[in-house]
């Protein structure tokens, strides 16, 4: 009786996802099928109209606005989340490493529309006192660290006090400096865990929508330099889905679709490092 | 060794042991330590040494000396403060939290708990293999350079030198000397094992603390470490706790018995093999070696 409950929600929240792929399939299907792909990649710029022949469908530098800013993000965050991981584990005295921890997991809980708020009046003027106009790619990066410092530093710290105290005893017995240790025996250790924290981390730094979109700016180009207004996929979707209509709309589809295999594409990789890893 | 040497260093051990010397009057610390005449001074000295674990001891007043290049066992049931025992030698006992040392254990005449001491060149000094072999997460070549580089051994060819010289040691080169680059994880227990101890002898420690290292491999393995330790005597001083009783009066030159009394663990037995198997003093240690007990 159990065993088919469990089945059931199983299948359940299997299918799930596999209808969630197929709606988007088969909403995207019109606009893909009397335009195909390549117009997506080859068009003069992104004017969507409901009419296929009057608009034009550029989604390139959409989906390297997308990559850039989690790209920026993942390059700051990593760094200062193994730092604050190691701080909290290995140097920090425990009072104020669990306090640390507690204010690192209330990041965490923020809505991220409360992010969007604070970028748009603390971060926004910031970067446009360096180069106006402020909304920018720079903008976004920052507030998308913020937002995934939570997820990559609280994975890696759960990945190095995971470190079996056989090692600790080890390299203590072989007269290791705390350094030596952390970096000769812990990081490794703990890579395959910092490592999926690093995927999740991208993850939702791919799929964030609303921070993003009050601090990006939303211009459709490829930027030239980090003060650049950008528009990430995401960003269009929720700005242009209110009114699109016909083939407009399919075409916003095809952007879903186009963020839900970047997403596939990560989740691969994570699965092929974590089976290597364990692998030895 | 041959016989001879076993018999002539059983004798002088005996006298030593009985002859109740009084502890040196003088703190010695690790920077005053002198060149040590081998013959005489013992390696390790320990005066009513005892660890409490949070108020709870696990072992008290084991007093006892052990001879450079000399095999020690240390036998007894579980629970009887064998492993903490061995872990005051190298202030591995540093790491517990709530654990006390009182009493003094001297290594080459330095006091090891004396404040003077660098637990560094402590702990490089005194090496230690765990019950579970604990090869790091690297490959077999990174797990024997990662400490020599601590240490200050940067040259390529010198690195690679004592890698092979303490893989040679331990018999471990033939079996991997094709594959120093992949994974120690990969071996086998028991190859483990023995990449352990040639991690820990490539340090050129004088002390070889070893507990329990057969008790998680299996019977083929286990006899292979046990030569390896047998093949130390006379170059290193070597201590080692076992539940195996048959191994410890094949390897050893002394066997200490601990056993757990008036709620700690004691050493109730110290001497030569033969005197431990053949003539023990405590009625104890007799019902134990013979398999009546324990």
């Amino acid at each position: 009786m159990l065993i088919w409950g469990l089945r059931a929600c199983a299948a359940v929240a299997g299918s799930v996802v596999l209808l969630i792929v197929l709606f988007l399939v088969t909403e995207s299907l019109p606009v893909l099928g009397h335009m195909g792909w390549s117009r997506f990649l080859t068009d003069a710029s992104w004017h969507p109209a409901g009419d296929a022949a009057e608009g034009t469908f550029n989604l390139t530098p959409i989906v390297v606005g997308t990559l850039a800013t989690t790209a920026g993000s993942v390059m700051i965050v990593v760094p200062l989340g193994l730092i604050s991981a190691v701080f909290c584990c290995y140097y920090a005295p425990p009072v104020l490493a669990r306090c640390y921890r507690r204010l690192i997991e209330l990041l965490a809980g923020i809505p991220s529309v409360v992010y969007g708020f604070w970028g748009l009046v603390v971060l926004v003027p910031l970067v446009r006192r360096f180069e106006p106009p402020g909304p920018s790619l720079l903008a976004g990066v920052l507030i998308l660290t913020v937002m995934i410092l939570p997820t990559i530093a609280l994975t890696a710290e759960a990945a190095m006090m995971n470190v079996p105290r056989a090692y600790l005893h080890g390299a203590a017995a072989l007269g290791l400096s705390k350094r030596a240790t952390l970096w000769g025996v812990v990081i490794p250790a703990a890579k395959s865990g910092v490592l999926t924290g690093v995927i999740l981390g991208i993850g939702r730094a791919i799929g964030e929508t609303m921070a993003i979109l009050m601090v990006c700016g939303n211009i459709v180009q490829v930027p030239t330099s980090v003060f650049d207004p950008v528009r990430t996929l995401t960003a269009n979707i929720a700005l242009e889905m209110a009114y699109a209509m016909g083939d407009h709309r399919s075409a916003l589809f095809v952007s879903g679709l186009v963020l839900m295999g970047l997403i596939m594409v990560l989740v691969i990789v994570a699965e092929t490092i974590s089976k290597r890893e364990s692998h030895g | 060794m041959n016989k001879v040497a076993i018999e002539d260093q059983v004798l002088t051990g005996v006298v030593e042991q009985y002859t109740d010397a009084p502890a040196p009057k003088v703190m010695v610390t690790a920077s005053d330590v002198k060149p040590i005449d081998h013959s005489v001074q013992p390696a390790i000295t320990t005066h009513s040494l005892g660890l409490m674990y949070g108020g709870k001891p696990a072992f008290e007043d084991v007093s006892l000396s052990i001879r450079h290049g000399s095999i020690t066992a240390i036998v007894g049931p579980s629970g009887c403060g064998k492993t903490s025992f061995l872990m005051c030698m190298n202030r591995l006992t540093d790491l517990i939290p709530g654990c006390r040392v009182s009493g003094r254990v001297c290594i080459d005449q330095a006091d090891v708990n004396s404040p003077a001491t660098d637990v560094v060149t402590l702990r490089r000094r005194v090496g230690m293999i765990f019950q579970k072999p604990n090869p790091f997460p690297l490959s077999i070549r990174r797990n024997i350079e990662l400490p020599l580089r601590e240490y200050g051994v940067r040259g390529r060819q010198e690195l690679g030198q004592i890698v092979q010289g303490v893989l040679e040691d331990v018999g471990l080169w033939d079996e991997v000397k094709d594959r120093l680059d992949t994974s120690a994880l990969r071996l086998s227990g028991g190859q483990q094992q023995r990449l352990c101890i040639a991690r820990a002898l490539a340090l050129k420690p004088r002390v070889v603390l070893f507990d329990e290292p057969c008790s998680a491999l299996d019977p083929i393995s286990s006899g292979v470490v046990e030569d390896l330790i047998a093949g130390l005597r006379g170059r290193y001083t070597v201590v080692i706790v076992t539940h195996n009783l048959a191994q410890a009066a094949r390897l050893a030159d002394w066997v200490g018995v601990f056993w757990v009394r008036g709620g700690s663990g004691r050493l109730i037995e110290f001497g030569t093999s033969r005197q431990v198997f053949k003539q023990p003093s405590d009625p104890l240690t007799y019902e134990y070696v013979n398999g009546c007990r324990g």
